[in-house]
């Protein structure tokens, strides 16, 4: 946690360049298959702390699969994963969040049964008694779902979900998010406003993203680094800047 | 009129049981997809447990608490050890298992506790009320048949609602990969809620067996009746279940209390319903597939 918060604050090392210390998340070689496809061929990757790390690609070039992967919702055939220094290659899914990994997987993963103070709930259990003062915490960031806090979950508008899904990953108080394509569906505008609350966080509080987007305009606005996939392997890997300027990468690869 | 309160009252104190049967099988079908066909050969294999015991010198209450332990720990086992091989897989493949387990334990209880027919005690009077100059067929056990479930029902609620475990139970039934990366260990909740299950199941056994003879198999037509109100219920709601099983049991009380030779007719009423209600609502009534969505 400490160390998190301190490593956001300090240097800032140009993205590509090798960075004196390990990443907070060092990815290498990962390979997984499903079945005969072989969705990862030996993807290697950092994030840094204090960093958003935008993953980018078409649909199929493996960036959901990246995540699942990751959090060992998928086994690896190949390669390592280290968190802080720690191989968390073989580690338990619900060991994770214990770790200081929280993955939003696709489709926003609200539970839909459950009112919405439950889910957030849901989210603390691991921690053992947390006080009401960090929900408030996070209703103070969603205003938006601390309105409804009483209602099921499924009444809730697509954006709602998404605000909830992330709030409930914040209350485990994670080193790093994993967010699997957070803008499906919704609407520019509160795309726009959950990205510029992630970058708050980020800036603010050390927190560091690891984000998949088929929207790579909106994720390389408010990323610091960029990584294209294509086809399960990594294709490129520069500042969010430099990608955002290189026209032909983006025809290419991004679809802008 | 008398026959009427007492046709009621008797279809109360049944589908009470009815109730907690359905409620065993919903507690396992909304956490697994898993419609567990040996829950009556469990409580069975609890309520000979309990026989044993109380023949032995034990008193009720002491026997009824070791039956209802030995329920849950057989619920776990059985989640751990066989159940959870089949779980995500193919239905079929669960279908097959829990109708294999319903046959094998049957079996092992007829090898342990042989297939006569015992008389299973009851600790409250079998003799009715009186009311005014009249005794109406409600008696101290239905009463207490009908306290027990209510009780239990009220702990249920309160785990659920109230309780750390109670919500990773809930999260784990109704998403279990988010359940997962938020760090829920969902295997142990599972296999706790095969055990309460099985609990439930097994206090259902132990009070229809009350003031009755049980056998190996005197529970399979409790496993028919508990399903139908499930399945009237919606399978996936408690709620549901609860009520599904006091209609059923009325429904049934008044079949064989008015209906002319209405008490050979129980088993086809029951099956009757079933068919009107997959036909008519296949949801159940309290289906809360709308809730579904994501």
């Amino acid at each position: 946690m400490t160390d998190a918060r301190t490593s956001g604050s300090t240097a800032v090392t140009a993205p590509g360049s090798t960075a004196t210390s390990p990443a907070l998340l060092e990815i290498e070689g990962l390979t997984s298959s499903y079945g005969p496809v072989r969705a990862l061929d030996g993807v290697s990757l950092s994030a840094e702390a204090g960093r958003i790390t935008a993953v980018l690609g078409a649909n199929g070039a493996g960036k959901t699969t990246l995540l699942r992967t990751v959090s060992g919702l998928v086994r690896c055939s190949a390669g390592r994963v280290t968190l802080g220094g720690e191989d968390i290659t073989t580690a338990p899914v619900e060991a994770m969040v214990g770790k200081g990994m929280a993955h939003v997987p696709e489709g926003r993963g609200v539970i839909a049964e459950l009112t919405v103070d439950e889910n957030l709930r849901v989210g603390s259990l691991f921690r053992g008694k947390v006080g009401r003062d960090e929900y408030d915490r996070i209703y103070d960031l969603f205003p938006r779902i601390a309105e409804r806090r009483d209602q099921p979950a499924h009444v809730l508008s697509g954006g709602e979900r998404q605000m909830l899904v992330i709030g409930r990953a914040l209350i485990a108080k994670p080193r790093i998010l994993l967010l699997d394509e957070p803008s499906l569906g919704l609407a520019p505008r509160i795309v726009a406003q959950i990205f510029g609350l992630l970058r708050h966080l980020v800036d603010t509080e050390g927190l560091s993203v690891l984000l998949v987007e088929q929207n790579a305009r909106s994720a390389l606005s408010v990323a610091d680094v960029g990584v294209v996939l294509n086809l399960g392997r990594v294709v490129v890997t520069d500042s969010a800047r430099t990608l955002m300027g290189d026209e032909d990468l983006r025809h290419a690869y991004l679809g802008f | 009129m008398q026959q009427f309160v007492n046709v009621t009252l008797t279809g109360l104190t049944e589908g009470m049981v009815y109730a907690a049967f359905a409620l065993a099988l919903v507690l396992i079908w909304r956490s697994t997809r898993i419609v567990n066909f040996a829950q009556g050969s469990m409580a069975a294999a609890t309520a000979f447990i309990a026989l044993a015991l109380i023949q032995s010198g034990w008193s009720y209450w002491a026997a009824l608490v070791v039956a209802l332990v030995s329920g849950f720990v057989l619920g776990a086992v059985i989640e751990r050890v066989v159940v959870r091989r089949v779980e995500g897989g193919p239905e079929l493949n669960a279908v097959i298992v829990t109708l294999g387990l319903f046959v094998a334990i049957q079996a092992g209880i007829a090898i342990v506790f042989g297939s006569s027919f015992q008389s299973f005690p009851t600790p409250f009077g079998l003799q009715g009320f009186q009311v005014g100059d009249n005794r109406i067929a409600f008696t101290p056990t239905s009463l207490y048949v009908i306290v027990a479930v209510l009780i239990t029902m009220g702990l249920l609620v309160a785990l659920f609602r109230f309780t750390r475990v109670g919500l990773a139970m809930r999260a784990s039934a109704f998403g279990q990969e988010v359940a997962r990366l938020l760090g829920v260990r969902v295997g142990r909740m599972l296999t706790l809620g095969w055990g309460l299950a099985a609990v439930v199941g097994s206090l259902a056994g132990l009070l229809i067996a009350g003031g009755e003879f049980i056998y190996p198999a005197y529970m399979d037509s409790l496993i028919v009746f508990g399903f139908v109100a499930a399945v009237l219920g919606g399978l996936d709601s408690p709620i549901g279940a609860v009520v599904g099983g006091l209609i059923l049991g009325l429904a049934l009380s008044y079949v064989s209390g008015y209906v002319p030779r209405g008490s050979a007719l129980v088993n086809v009423s029951a099956l009757v319903i079933l068919m009107v209600v997959l036909l008519v609502r296949p949801g159940g009534l309290f289906a809360s597939s709308t809730a579904r969505r994501a």
